[in-house]
């Protein structure tokens, strides 16, 4: 496939290889943001191919395991009230304090998987009887669409839309993560998200820090490359921002994207799934929309609670690899999980158990 | 020819809880199948009595949901007759004789009945099997989705033993693999892609059936159905205390398939196929295989090797290994 194969290609890959193996003195731990990396450098066997002196710890960038519990529950209990939740896919079977949306659509909720919030706003509008909830998770990627869903309903009168929304940001996420305990000497910042953010938010952070934070895509050359270039400044002592992944992330990012979040959301306080409230972390909707709003419209008060032996917080830190949990492959797999990072076809745990078994 | 429904379609355009009642109506409704399955077994008793079968019998059981009915390549009603035939053709065997019972729902459109019937008669017919005896029940609105079908096969077979697999069998497929599930999420309409990915929904019994003639060394057949490649060969696997090693870069899937895969963020190894099989193949016979199944579709092709050490693994071009565990559930399109 084109665009695709090519940076999947072996002998580029190998020829990277050669060149992170020739660059690299030191020992560094570098943390991929993204989930989608995560999951391609498990799939690929990447962190098998990179030299020993490097370390690589998975980040949080893992939209459903950040969604609190709580807005689960939430979900759910509309759900069981008659209003119509719509999600993306992998949302559905991500525990919240007691049971998922699969299981709250076998007990009669009308729960509809949706491959754009734009969809859910279409079925609203064909079935003006019942209400209907987009659950809008995600970071700075999946906001554009979702804030464009509430215009495209506002713009159709529609009065029977609205979003649950659960929408977390990167960069604060990476100064918890680089004011905590853990030892990061460099990121490979989320590529789509920076297709909308662009790159000055991570110049900042890398000047605060003082490291190197690269832009990096989603397949094993792109990824490759990413730990080259983050490598390479690591042996130069540079810190600041770059960007590895010119074909998709310009450097202001996306503004008109950009400038409809900015008439729907507005930056907030979020709590993250098993790491807690971080001040304004995430997107919350602006009082004007508030019509829009399913905390508003139904009075949901969402509070997060982390079943105790779940180490996500840990895992979505990088202060633990997956199989350091002592309840992974164990008591928490995916068809039992305990924390969201076994469900979604982004998370560590999962990516772990699925492509390398229990090893 | 063309055949024409036997049923006043004017006066009930679509089922009603009367077709089950046992009454005119039922009566109705059995003469249309009877005029598109056209066989002498389909007399009035509600059993066929079958002519001699020489040598061993086996028999498979089967019942068919999927939304929506018709896809490209395919129907419920074909892939009702399919599903058993390459049921059978999985034990060495031949189908020659199906039931099928019909569950509908009340509201069902009779010309879509119609059009399935049809789609099941032609497939009989292509893969060669009678469809002897049948029974219908209707439900009522809201308990059924149109349609559900239920099939049991009858076969001969014509390869009685297939000695057990063993470690360094060499695992082959008969096509490139994900057309179905690919092609039946399309057609749901839920995704706003469109393309030409038609079904593999058939028979996999000539290809089978050459194998067995030419008398390769075949060990097990199997078709890739529920869950696909990944899942089939961790059931195998399990099934003969073996494991199984593929090459990912040698696997046959369309490129559309992969593409929409791609855009979906499901793996092709876990879609289902309806008219596709892995055969574990003695080593020495393994090209000689390959060069049969060609015959059929030409991107058949040499995936991989059992092993003795336990679990389904896959090389990558980069050189490294990743597991093939068995999915919890359905694959869920990602968030982004």
């Amino acid at each position: 496939m084109k665009f695709l194969e090519e940076f999947r290609d072996p002998e580029l890959a190998k020829n990277l290889l050669t060149k992170i193996d020739e660059a690299c003195k030191g020992s560094w731990t570098l943390m991929e943001v993204c989930g989608g990396q995560t999951h391609a450098i498990v799939r690929y066997g990447l962190d098998q191919l990179l030299p020993d002196k490097i370390t690589l710890l998975h980040g949080p960038g893992c939209p459903v395991c950040v969604t609190p519990a709580d807005a689960i529950d939430a979900a759910i209990d509309l759900s069981q009230q008659g209003i119509v939740i719509t999600s993306f896919g992998d949302m559905l079977r991500v525990p919240g304090n007691g049971g998922d949306l699969l299981a709250a659509k076998a007990a009669g909720g009308d729960v509809r998987v949706v491959y754009s919030p734009l969809d859910a706003v279409d079925m609203a509008a064909n079935e003006p009887e019942k209400e209907f909830v987009f659950f809008a998770v995600g970071f700075e990627t999946t906001a554009p669409g979702n804030a464009m869903a509430v215009l495209e309903a506002k713009r159709r009168d529609l009065k029977n839309f609205a979003l649950l929304v659960s929408h977390v940001l990167v960069p604060p996420a990476m100064e918890a993560i680089l004011g905590g305990e853990n030892k990061i000497d460099g990121f490979l910042a989320a590529g789509h998200v920076c297709t909308v953010m662009g790159v000055q938010e991570y110049d900042k952070i890398a000047a605060k820090f003082e490291i190197p934070i690269v832009v990096t895509g989603f397949e094993p050359v792109d990824i490759l490359r990413g730990v080259l270039t983050c490598v390479e400044m690591l042996e130069s002592h540079q810190s600041g921002c770059l960007n590895a992944y010119e074909r998709a992330v310009a450097d202001d990012g996306n503004p008109i994207a950009r400038s409809v979040v900015d008439q729907v959301f507005e930056i907030g306080t979020r709590t993250w799934r098993g790491i807690g409230d971080l001040p304004m972390s995430g997107l919350i909707i602006r009082e004007e929309w508030k019509d829009f709003d399913a905390l508003k419209r139904f009075k949901i008060h969402p509070k997060d609670v982390q079943p105790s032996r779940c180490l996500a917080g840990k895992v979505l830190t990088g202060l633990i690899r997956p199989a350091e949990c002592p309840e992974f492959g164990k008591g928490c797999t995916p068809e039992s999980p305990m924390g969201a990072p076994m469900v979604s076809a982004e998370g560590a745990c999962a990516a772990y158990y699925r492509y390398r078994g229990l090893k | 020819m063309t055949l024409q429904c036997p049923l006043p379609i004017d006066r009930y355009p679509s089922i009603i809880m009367a077709h089950g009642g046992g009454g005119r109506l039922t009566q109705q409704l059995v003469s249309m199948f009877r005029a598109a399955f056209d066989d002498e077994g389909l007399n009035g008793n509600d059993a066929a009595v079958l002519g001699e079968l020489q040598g061993k019998i086996a028999v498979t059981t089967d019942g068919f949901v999927v939304t929506p009915r018709f896809f490209p390549g395919g129907s419920i009603g074909s892939l009702a007759v399919y599903g058993s035939v390459n049921d059978l053709a999985c034990v060495g065997a031949k189908a020659r004789h199906l039931t099928a019972s019909f569950i509908l729902e009340e509201g069902f459109a009779i010309e879509e009945l119609w059009r399935v019937v049809l789609s099941m008669a032609e497939a009989a017919r292509s893969a060669g099997v009678s469809i002897v005896a049948g029974d219908t029940k209707v439900v009522g609105r809201g308990q059924g989705d149109g349609v559900y079908i239920h099939t049991t096969g009858i076969g001969v077979v014509a390869q009685d033993h297939w000695e057990q697999p063993s470690p360094s069998d060499v695992i082959l497929v008969s096509g490139d693999i994900g057309r179905h599930g690919i092609a039946v999420m399309m057609a749901r309409g839920e995704l706003g892609l469109s393309s030409d990915i038609e079904s593999d929904c058939g028979s996999i019994w000539p290809a089978v059936h050459a194998l067995i003639e030419q008398q390769i060394q075949v060990r097990v057949v199997r078709d890739l159905t529920r869950g696909g490649l990944a899942t089939i060969l961790n059931e195998l696997g399990v099934e003969h205390g073996l494991g199984m090693e593929i090459d990912e870069t040698r696997l046959p899937v369309e490129e559309t398939v992969n593409g929409a895969c791609e855009l979906l963020g499901i793996d092709p190894l876990y879609v289902a196929n309806e008219g596709t099989f892995v055969a574990l193949v003695a080593k020495d016979h393994a090209d000689k295989a390959l060069e049969i199944l060609r015959k059929f579709r030409k991107d058949s092709q040499i995936i991989g090797r059992t092993t003795a050490s336990a679990g389904v693994v896959a090389k990558n071009a980069f050189g490294s290994k990743r597991v093939l565990d068995v999915l919890s559930g359905e694959q869920l399109p990602r968030i982004c």
